[in-house]
């Protein structure tokens, strides 16, 4: 390789390159950022944690909570097992219809990274496609995707979540409410967060795009679509792996938020946010432990989300090395 | 300088009518207006009339300028569920979003300065630590989260505090109702204020310390100390100073974010003003509310852009000379 021209030092300090980027990951470099912060392995450790119990809910949870008939509400409002009238059974106690608490939380946090983790991926893809477009296209259909991203980057996000999911309900009103709301979640929080994927694709679209394999390809006479998956993609792709992380967090909380708002998932599929919306109803019965297991276990597993990617982001930024 | 200032307006004014085309299609696209507004047993030729009689049969194009038209004249139609006009709906809840809004950006902005200056003048000290501690937990807890905790810590273990509604209001001038006048008004702003000021005083708190450190180690001030100025004088007199324009931009454009996140906090705490009433339409599909609401925000947010913008244009003469070019 040809020492690199101003603009290609560019590109690659915004994070450019997409395969050196993997190869980074492997290399001892960012492994030794990694072992080298304990918060760092500690957060990650409760990210798989979480998403290791999420992913085998049903073989770990001592219960299935949304059987009824192994629920029974007898069983309703049982403190946890270090409080007065604990049950060995229900380790941290039950909720308001006898449901294990421990289950729940794992069911729910299921559909919480599930519906999370489909709308990041949701505004990745969307975001990517305009972002590439915009970026090698250019001219009036950049202006114009550009302007909406602006726009749009005006409101909060969770605003625009919750007008996208007050129309969605509207569209799909035919629908029971257990088959709609997992779609139109992941729908909204697709829709509301695609501008940073665009924003940081459109950039390094711009760079590579004047380069010479770019040049090379069009030359051969490749169709632009080709040439925008096959050969810039996977060179602008690597940061978007940082915005997923972080917006990993933000889409549980979004989740979380719509479903706490009573327009997201139903009682009788419940997310965290669901479930913490039911135990606050309980708050000044003093049921603490139906809000305060889900707030808890919502409120580590973005902390630690959060710190994962803030990691990752100094990690893969060579400037800060 | 007027040749920006006019393009800064024609654009605001592009982006409004994009906001009133979306809350158009909402209006009139997501579900039919009319089958909300007739019973199941009103006849057919009744339903035609009313079709008839909103414009419902006129050229889309038409309904749209009808719709903006109605929308200056501050008319949005009636709203499903309450059978009222949606303007009177929302100025009866509006002071009482906008006294919480008020309170909170205060709060944010007063204790965010404070311990953004205090964590950048005693970096190593044990409670900018935690202050900073804080700050990380506060941009990490979802604000509902953040509410139901000091609803349980302050109204149901302590005591203290109502947990819900505005507590006493008194009635001021033809429809703004304050709860500013009475104890029980003030006791009841306390929780909702903080929950919802938090999370922008978190981000003014880190905004603050950035931004003074990065002064700290400008030459003015080695000069300022070289001089032999007083410590205070230094800290307060020039870093402080000059540390300013970028935060009370940042709390100027987050003023509309505060409004925006309103929602959650006044269902948190079941304050009765616009948010709630909004999300109440989202949850009943009530499109008229809903349509009028993202208008209303639409609003502000353009609005508060564009007074930030003009104003850097007044303030700073860098931008100035851009802007002739």
């Amino acid at each position: 390789m040809p020492t690199p021209t101003p603009e290609e030092v560019k590109g690659l300090v915004g994070g450019g390159a997409g395969s050196p980027v993997i190869r980074k990951i492997l290399d001892s470099d960012i492994l030794h950022s990694f072992r080298s912060s304990k918060l760092t392995m500690v957060a990650a450790t409760i990210v798989f944690l979480c998403f290791f119990g999420a992913l085998f809910a049903p073989l770990i949870a001592p219960f299935d909570p949304f059987d009824p008939a192994k629920v029974f509400l007898s069983d309703a409002s049982i403190p946890p097992v270090w409080q007065q009238g604990g049950d060995p059974r229900f380790v941290i106690g039950t909720d308001d219809q006898g449901r294990d608490m421990f289950s729940a939380i794992l069911y729910g946090l299921r559909v919480s990274l599930a519906v999370g983790g489909l709308g990041v991926l949701l505004a990745a893809v969307i975001g990517i496609t305009l972002g590439l477009v915009a970026g090698y296209m250019g001219g009036r259909i950049d202006a114009i995707i550009m302007r909406i991203a602006d726009v749009q980057l005006t409101f909060p996000a969770i605003l625009i979540a919750l007008l996208i999911d007050g129309v969605a309900q509207g569209l799909f009103r035919g629908l029971p409410r257990e088959q709609s709301a997992i779609p139109v979640l992941v729908i909204s929080i697709g829709l509301s967060f695609w501008v940073q994927y665009a924003r940081t694709i459109r950039g390094s679209t711009l760079v590579e795009k004047n380069k010479d394999y770019v040049h090379a390809a069009r030359l051969v006479g490749l169709p632009a679509p080709i040439i925008m998956l096959r050969h810039v993609l996977p060179n602008v792709i690597g940061p978007v792996l940082v915005i997923l992380t972080i917006n990993l967090g933000l889409a549980v909380i979004t989740e979380a938020t719509l479903s706490f708002l009573g327009v997201g998932l139903p009682p009788t599929q419940p997310s965290l946010g669901t479930l913490i919306s039911i135990g606050n109803r309980y708050l000044f019965s003093g049921d603490w432990w139906i809000v305060a297991f889900p707030g808890a276990t919502l409120a580590i597993l973005v902390l630690a989300v959060n710190l994962l990617g803030d990691w990752l982001r100094d990690a893969l930024n060579p400037r800060l090395r | 300088m007027l040749a920006f200032v006019i393009r800064r307006i024609m654009q605001s004014a592009a982006v409004m009518l994009a906001v009133a085309l979306i809350a158009f299609l909402m209006f009139r696209f997501v579900g039919d207006p009319v089958n909300q507004m007739v019973g199941v047993d009103t006849p057919q030729d009744e339903v035609a009339r009313l079709r008839e009689s909103l414009g419902l049969n006129d050229p889309t194009i038409v309904q749209f300028g009808r719709f903006i038209w109605n929308a200056l004249h501050f008319n949005f139609g009636v709203s499903y569920q309450f059978r009222q006009p949606v303007t009177q709906l929302l100025a009866e809840r509006a002071p009482a979003t906008l006294e919480l809004a008020f309170t909170a950006a205060a709060f944010a902005l007063f204790v965010g300065l404070i311990m953004g200056v205090y964590c950048a003048l005693r970096r190593d000290s044990w409670l900018a630590q935690i202050f900073q501690a804080i700050s990380l937990i506060g941009v990490s807890l979802p604000t509902f989260l953040i509410g139901i905790l000091l609803i349980y810590l302050f109204a149901v273990v302590l005591g203290w505090l109502p947990s819900n509604g505005r507590g006493q209001v008194v009635k001021f001038g033809d429809w703004w109702t304050t709860g500013f006048l009475t104890t029980s008004g003030l006791r009841a702003l306390i929780l909702p204020a903080i929950t919802l000021g938090l999370f922008q005083m978190t981000l003014i708190m880190r905004l603050v310390r950035a931004e003074m450190l990065e002064v700290m180690r400008t030459d003015y001030i080695k000069f300022a100390k070289a001089r032999g100025l007083r410590t205070r004088s230094i800290h307060f007199g020039h870093a402080l100073k000059n540390t300013l324009i970028p935060v009370i931009t940042i709390a100027g454009l987050q003023l509309g974010s505060i409004i925006a996140f309103a929602i959650i906090t006044e269902t948190v705490f079941n304050w009765p003003g616009m948010g709630l009433l909004f999300l109440k339409a989202v949850q009943n599909v009530d499109i008229p509310i809903m349509a009028a609401y993202l208008m209303l925000i639409g609003f502000l947010f353009v609005l508060i852009n564009l007074l930030v913008d003009l104003t850097y244009g007044l303030v700073d003469p860098r931008l100035r000379i851009a802007m002739r070019s």
